[in-house]
């Protein structure tokens, strides 16, 4: 029609203001509260990806070149069953939760009634451009709220995809899609939201966070960390390294928040940790590659420099025991292993987010375990044994978004179990029943009838009235009878 | 109330330290998972000036057993509490791992610059904003329990008496008026009010007497300041001759009396600011449920209540207006009840505390799944084919049936 000859409006400050009026006026208007409304988004969210499956993963490949069995488990699949189980659970979730009462408020009822937050922000990434805007979103909707999603600008054409796709299948008086960067994400940041959900970096969370900070929103930030791998010798090693491997190059080719970032065993069994991970990654992307094309690209010519240069640090670039080649002009990274790089090397401090894999060698594993929280608390954190003790230790001592004992990334597939970070790796969690929770309000209410007045509540104040009150906040029911006896 | 939260936290700590199991599915086959609870770390606890004993006290028991080390920041605006906590959790507990710094903004603001694992902060909303973009800073997971206009909507099938006396402890027998959940402004029928005005009148002075200033049952505004402020709002031009009840003040000892205003504009600064003291506005409207939209027209408050036998008039209520916590047929009391969580939303707050809400309030959940050396699907991992995804998608679409052939070699097409 006639949009694409017009000159595209900028999204600035006005616009944000008014598209929030006309969200809030929706929202008042109490048409994102009923089970129905939820269900029938669901449903169509759902329509979205069974229908739209081809559309969508040319999109993904057009931005990322990301193949497509990658595409179709980790952003089709899971948007696919987080619906599903939406719909499966929305009745048991939006019921109230009965809660016991005590003595102190008999009689009494009381329960905790979950109801939406309001109007919503959600902020996706770039890695899973459909999975990290639409997997929030199902959250959001489950729980009645009015949605803004505003999808990653560095995958442009999963972004106007998902634009037009939410535009023609969902209801566009309570859910839209702003598409932007900078400049838009800053005035839709201005606005007063009543959450803001975030997935990206921690130096963007902080912006994030002060905005919403100006209008008290409560957030959710899921960032990032070195995600490690600690890995003892008395294991299954195909298996192990084949695990490892598909969490680091099988993900986006390193590029995912929970990728393996580092590796660290012991010294002794490095080699053979090392022979056996060169001959997966053979049989995987064969001799060479850049060739391969079960290889996902780099987003960008900016991450593509980021990581060359965390290559090319001279301590760094004498360790590189395996991989290193690079194709600039198609932004094309080899599977890249590294040994023993120096502790204050960019490539130990920064967060990968690439397919280079530094090991890291130690005398005994349980050393390494303060190493890991030193350096702010991982996304994710990963063991390799079969040693019970070792299994304990680690998922005592280790603070991380989420452990994986003996496999990597796969605790991002279990939907009862809550995804997201702690402390540099985020505030909040989601997935299953806990992306509900994130975008709802649990107002506490308490329900009294006009028996069961305690006169001891009210002034003029007395010894015995405070005593009675004492025994009645105390719960203790022999010291009520007592103070009542006494009493009269 | 804090001897109430210590003992429910020593007798239930074994139970909320334990590791939660959480059920797995076929997509990870076979597995274990549980979400295991641990201490955030180093927390910060600034505590208020109107219950500076619980509201300090409260968060830090939370804390403590959650396993972190605390350090706790007590209002400057209650210096006599603030030296005793100072001195007695000096003496009783473990110095290396809980202290207390007093002071005022400067002090604050130098403990806010620092990396905390979290924040608890109970005041304003004015300040909650700050202690939030400090926070931002480093990433800082905050709970904020602040305040807001609670209202109470009163029916007229109720027992009157009854509910007064429940309006007027939640008022003005809470530190006159000066509470986060006191009651701050109320509405009912233009019918009714004259009844409800008849019996706040009376109750009153069974509470405190002919002369409320001389009881020494009302406690006093907490200073000078907040005095100022509160005979500020009375004495605006369009609120003055509202004044049906009270209105009495004695600045030298810091006391105003229970002081009732009925149909003040909505525009004047107490029908805008929250009110924390003995003044109680009335609004009267023709039907009750236009209530629901003055109440919807502020932001969200900390509790709000109703007085009304009409069981759909209690379900409306519910499900339309959005507050931290409700009431019905009481005022505050929700607060003594250790399985409700007890915090606000919007511009009332944000996290929420008491009972297990305490200890999850500083903890982080931390998921944990267990795999053995099993359960190994090859059709994960490169070099992809037309066959691995088939299977891969027959695994993920749960459908037991289809998974069953596809192992077993047939496929639907």
């Amino acid at each position: 029609m006639a949009e694409d000859s017009e000159t595209k409006k900028v999204f600035d400050a006005e616009a944000a203001g008014s598209l929030m009026k006309e969200l809030r006026g929706t929202y008042a208007s109490g048409k994102t509260r009923s089970y129905e409304w939820r269900v029938a988004q669901l449903k169509n969210v759902m329509k979205i990806v069974d229908d739209h499956e081809k559309d969508i993963l040319d999109a993904i490949r057009a931005d990322l070149s990301k193949p497509e069995q990658e595409s179709y488990i980790a952003e089709i699949s899971i948007v696919k069953s987080s619906c599903t189980r939406a719909l499966g659970e929305l009745n048991r979730w939006m019921k109230p939760e009965k809660v016991k009462t005590s003595i102190t408020t008999f009689p009494s009822s009381a329960e905790i009634v979950s109801e939406p937050l309001g109007v919503v922000l959600i902020i996706g990434a770039w890695n899973f451009p459909l999975l990290l805007a639409l997997d929030p979103a199902i959250g959001a909707i489950a729980a009645g709220n009015a949605v803004v999603l505003k999808p990653s600008e560095l995958c442009p054409a999963t972004s106007s995809l998902i634009a037009k796709l939410v535009g023609k299948y969902l209801d566009s008086s309570c859910i839209k899609v702003v598409e932007g960067s900078v400049a838009e994400t800053s005035a839709l940041l201005e606005q007063k939201w009543d959450k803001i959900f975030f997935t990206g970096s921690g130096r963007v969370g902080r912006i994030v966070m002060a905005a919403a900070a100006k209008h008290l929103t409560p957030v959710a930030l899921e960032l990032g960390g070195k995600c490690p791998v600690v890995v003892d010798s008395d294991i299954n090693l195909p298996v192990a390294v084949r695990r490892i491997a598909g969490g680091k190059w099988a993900s986006n080719n390193g590029q995912a928040c929970i990728a393996p970032d580092y590796i660290i065993t012991t010294k002794d069994f490095a080699p053979k940790l090392i022979d056996a991970l060169k001959h997966e990654l053979e049989a995987w992307y064969g001799k060479d590659p850049l060739e391969s094309k079960d290889l996902a690209h780099i987003v960008n010519s900016n991450h593509f420099a980021r990581l060359v240069k965390l290559l090319d640090d001279d301590k760094v670039s004498g360790k590189i025991i395996h991989g290193g080649q690079r194709d600039k002009a198609n932004l094309k990274f080899a599977p890249t292993i590294l040994l023993d790089v120096p502790e204050d090397s960019l490539v130990m401090n920064d967060e990968i987010f690439g397919p280079l894999l530094p090991i890291l060698t130690v005398d005994k594993l349980e050393d390494s375990f303060d190493m890991i929280t030193s350096r702010g608390k991982p996304l994710a954190a990963y063991l390799f044994t079969n040693n019970k003790k070792l299994k304990e230790k680690f998922v005592k001592t280790v603070s991380a978004g989420g452990l994986v004992i003996n496999d990597t990334v796969l605790h991002f597939a279990e939907k009862t179990l809550p995804f997201g970070g702690v402390g540099e790796s985020g505030i909040g969690s989601y997935h299953g029943k806990f992306s509900y929770e994130a975008f709802s309000h649990r107002k506490s209410v308490l329900y009294r009838g006009f028996a069961g007045d305690a006169s001891a509540r009210y002034p003029p104040y007395s010894d015995r009235k405070l005593k009675l009150l004492k025994a009645l906040l105390s719960g203790s029911v022999v010291g009520v009878i007592l103070a009542l006896i006494g009493w009269s | 109330m804090s001897k109430g939260a210590c003992k429910l936290a020593l007798k239930e700590l074994g139970h909320w330290m334990k590791p939660e199991k959480a059920k797995t599915s076929m997509t990870t086959y076979p597995s274990s998972a549980e979400i295991v609870s641990e201490p955030l770390g180093v927390v910060l606890v600034i505590s208020t000036w109107n219950y500076p004993f619980l509201l300090s006290i409260d968060p830090v028991i939370g804390a403590i057993a959650a396993g972190n080390a605390v350090v706790l920041k007590p209002s400057e605006i209650a210096p006599a509490i603030s030296t005793l906590l100072s001195k007695l959790l000096e003496e009783y507990l473990d110095n290396s791992s809980i202290r207390v710094v007093e002071g005022a903004v400067a002090e604050t603001t130098a403990l806010l610059e620092q990396k905390w694992d979290k924040i608890f902060y109970t005041g304003s909303p004015r300040v909650g904003r700050i202690v939030m973009a400090a926070a931002a800073k480093h990433l800082t997971p905050v709970t904020l329990e602040l305040g807001g206009k609670c209202p109470v909507v009163v029916d007229s099938n109720v027992n009157l008496q009854v509910a007064v006396r429940r309006i007027i402890a939640g008022k003005w027998a809470c530190n006159n008026g000066q509470a986060c959940i006191a009651p701050d402004y109320v509405i009912t029928t233009k019918d009714f009010a004259p009844k409800l005005i008849d019996v706040l009148r009376h109750e009153l002075e069974e509470f405190f007497g002919k002369n409320p200033i001389e009881s020494e049952d009302m406690s006093r505004i907490v200073s000078v300041q907040h005095f100022k402020r509160l005979t500020r709002l009375l004495d605006e031009d369009e609120v003055s001759d509202k004044i049906i009840i009270g209105g009495q003040r004695d600045e030298n000892q810091l006391k105003i009396a229970p002081t009732i205003l009925v149909d003040v504009p909505e525009d004047t600064e107490i029908m805008k600011e929250e009110i924390f003291g003995p003044l109680l506005p009335i609004l009267t409207v023709e039907n009750l449920e236009e209530s629901f939209d003055v109440i919807n027209s502020k932001s969200k408050p900390l509790a709000a209540y109703l007085f009304s036998e009409n069981k759909q008039l209690q379900k409306d209520f519910v499900n339309n207006i959005s507050s931290g916590g409700m009431l019905i047929n009481d005022t505050i009391l929700h607060l003594t009840v250790s399985s409700l969580p007890f915090g606000g939303v919007g511009e009332s707050g944000m996290g929420s505390y008491h009972g297990k809400f305490s200890f999850d309030t500083f903890s982080h959940k931390k998921a944990v799944l267990y795999r053995g050396f099993t359960g190994e699907s090859p059709a994960r991992y490169p070099p992809y084919t037309p066959g691995k995804l088939k299977l891969l998608k027959t695994l993920t679409s749960g459908n037991i049936v289809s998974i069953l052939l596809a192992l077993l070699g047939f496929s639907k097409d």
